[in-house]
């Protein structure tokens, strides 16, 4: 089977068949001597050229992320052969940008109107979640388009609080 | 759960309280009577006086525990409990209320002749008069809410035209957070240490101290690591301040376990802050540097037992650090981040304590503070305890939600932190350094490193296992089943080879 891994930009060519319980490894094209064992699930014991380690595979929001001893990398994993595994990517240009909440809380207050003009980095909303509060600033220079929630209304992960344009 | 685990040696029987939320939490898993007492929220709950007491008297409890957060260090609390004849662990009504009025406590502690930070001792009555002392004392001052604690109500204010908007906003937050607006005002010290001392008295007059611990590295008030000894406390140091300590105690009629949080200056001048009535979150340090179990102590005073050591037979041997693991995000500004722990795999071996509250498929929720758990280490000396935490947080993980362990790595890891160099700013500076480290970082995994190659083979064989693993399920069950299966052949495989 082949794979193409993407950590922090850089992409990896993985080809690996398993056969009676042994690994045929190529990295890019190079064959690695490997070996993998799921020791548990989410925990890989993997043996790659004499070194041993315990990987540990954690998905967190959206994320996939792939541990290597106390270093995590979050990865993208795609088979070439599958459509599906083609992401497009967001569109970072100009244009409305949603200010979500980053957790379940309260909306304390909201810093700004609507209309107003905004830094980038500049607060727009003090949301609470476990006793603390923290202000969602804006991601980019531009005007409160939207307030989307009152001022005290409880919020969801990924709910929208305000649009800035 | 650190009080059940108490209880449990003591062969008492430990009856737990818990509010919707915590259904399962851990506590109530162990205890051996549980009692529902309302909604998520603390005031629904661990905050209502009346439904604790009514369970405790339904169930007929000799006595409450209150553990170190919601009421412990209320004394309304305290009294409620004596007057249902129900022993409350830990000092008398009057001496929490003298003590939980930061103003009073003051007073109280100049008449005693302990330092104090030069300030005010009374609530402030107007601007005026807060600019009148400010200017009288000298800027920066701090402004503090006399029912404070943990950083709210609480300002820095550097000049005069500052002050107005500062004491506003503090008196609104206190009033929010504590009901109560009360504010004083002191000098502030500049990057002062936070150190405190340990104290345990018994309801006959026996008062002792324990010593100390350096608690500096905070973030927004908050403790994230804590140490005994103090790196920066000699013995002399140490039993000047310990003496401090018990005639503090002592002028509040102090019984049962406290702490003396003292301001340390750069001329190593101590000045007392506050006392907290109550078990502190970061006492495991004392017990593993002393020996002693402060929570079967604290049972045993409040049953009557007098002290069974006196201040001569205290020693201190060895050096234990506490890593003070949380729920936060560390890409945002360290905000909690719940959600439901996915893996949990914990650490042992030499010198290694950890007092957790949670385990592997809890759901860590928004409703209570996102400390999970307690990591300590604890080693002949402070290199070998650093040595024993390093190497423990490399064997902890936790995933499914994020925490704060990779901060204490880079902590444990710097220079500054190795020779000692610590005051309450250091926690700020070390992160404010973090942006250069992570452009560092990255650089590094723009390359194709080791570890880097070792994750791209594990991320694919992951997806290898995940295809087999269904392509076997098909046609053999429930999709769900069959991915256990899956699982389970390949454990299999584990143990086979693990015999080779």
């Amino acid at each position: 089977m082949i794979y193409n891994v993407t950590i922090e930009g850089t992409e990896y060519r993985l080809e690996l068949d398993l056969a009676a319980g042994k690994w045929r490894c190529l990295l890019d094209g190079r064959e690695v001597e490997m070996d993998a064992v799921l020791a548990r699930p989410d925990v890989l014991s993997v043996v790659m050229e004499g070194n041993s380690y315990e990987i540990k595979r954690e998905r967190i929001e959206a994320d996939l992320r792939i541990w290597v001893g106390d270093r995590p990398y979050t990865v993208e994993v795609r088979d070439p052969r599958s459509l599906r595994g083609r992401k497009l990517r967001a569109d970072h240009g100009n244009g409305a940008r949603h200010l979500v909440a980053p957790m379940p809380g309260k909306v304390v207050r909201f810093l700004v109107g609507e209309n107003s003009a905004v830094e980038a980095g500049q607060g727009v909303v003090v949301v609470e979640a476990m006793k603390m509060q923290n202000e969602i600033k804006s991601p980019k220079r531009g005007i409160v388009l939207k307030l989307a929630v009152a001022e005290g209304a409880a919020v969801n992960a990924g709910d929208v609080l305000a649009i800035v344009e | 759960m650190r009080v059940i685990r108490a209880c449990r040696e003591l062969e008492i029987p430990s009856v737990a309280v818990y509010s919707d939320a915590d259904r399962v939490a851990l506590h109530v898993l162990k205890a051996d009577e549980a009692y529902p007492i309302g909604g998520a929220a603390a005031a629904e709950s661990y905050l209502n006086l009346e439904k604790i007491l009514n369970v405790a008297k339904r169930c007929g409890a000799d006595a409450i525990h209150p553990g170190y957060g919601f009421l412990s260090e209320n004394a309304k609390f305290a009294q409620a409990c004596a007057d249902a004849r129900i022993k409350f662990i830990g000092p008398s009504p009057p001496s929490m209320e003298m003590l939980g009025s930061k103003t009073r406590a003051r007073q109280e502690m100049e008449n005693a002749g302990v330092p104090v930070v030069p300030g005010t001792s009374r609530g402030l009555e107007s601007v005026q008069q807060a600019k009148d002392v400010a200017a009288k004392i000298g800027y920066p001052v701090m402004l503090k809410a006399a029912a404070g604690g943990g950083g709210k109500g609480m300002r820095r204010v550097g000049a005069a035209k500052e002050l107005q908007a500062a004491l506003e906003a503090a008196q609104g937050e206190a009033q929010r957070a504590f009901g109560d607006g009360e504010l004083y005002l002191e000098k502030a010290i500049l990057n002062p240490r936070h150190i405190e001392m340990q104290v345990l008295a018994d309801e006959h007059g026996n008062t002792v101290y324990l010593g100390e611990r350096e608690c500096s590295i905070q973030r927004r008030h908050q403790k994230v690591l804590e140490e005994a000894p103090s790196p920066l406390v000699d013995l002399d140091m140490r039993r000047r301040m310990g003496e401090v300590a018990v005639r503090v105690a002592k002028a509040a009629r102090y019984w049962n376990a406290g702490t003396i949080e003292f301001l340390v200056d750069q001329e190593k001048n101590f000045y007392f802050l506050e006392m907290n009535t109550r078990l502190q979150v970061e006492h495991p340090v004392t017990e593993l540097i002393t020996g002693l179990d402060l929570v079967e102590l604290q049972i045993r005073i409040a049953a009557g037992e007098r002290l069974p050591f006196r201040q001569e037979d205290v020693l201190i041997r060895g050096h234990a650090i506490e890593c003070r693991i949380y729920a936060e995000d560390p890409d945002n500004n360290y905000f909690p981040s719940p959600g439901t722990i996915t893996m949990l795999l914990t650490p042992a071996g030499p010198g290694i304590r950890l007092d957790s509250g949670v385990y592997e498929g809890w759901t860590v929720s928004i409703d209570y503070d996102p400390l999970l758990a307690k990591l300590v280490g604890y080693g002949q000396d402070r290199a070998q305890a650093v040595s024993r935490l390093v190497r423990a947080l490399e064997e902890l993980f936790v995933a499914g939600i994020k925490t704060n362990v990779g901060l204490f790595r880079r902590i444990l890891g710097d220079g500054d932190f190795r020779s000692g160099k610590i005051d309450t700013g250091y926690l700020e500076r070390l992160l404010g350094a973090e942006v250069g480290c992570e452009v560092a970082s990255t650089e590094r995994g723009g390359g194709k490193s080791e570890a880097a190659n070792v994750a791209a083979v594990a991320a694919a064989v992951f997806a290898v296992l995940d295809a087999t693993s269904k392509a076997s399920s098909n046609g053999s069950g429930p999709a769900d089943a069959g991915a256990g299966a899956g699982a389970s052949s390949w454990k299999r495989t584990a143990r086979v080879e693990g015999l080779m």
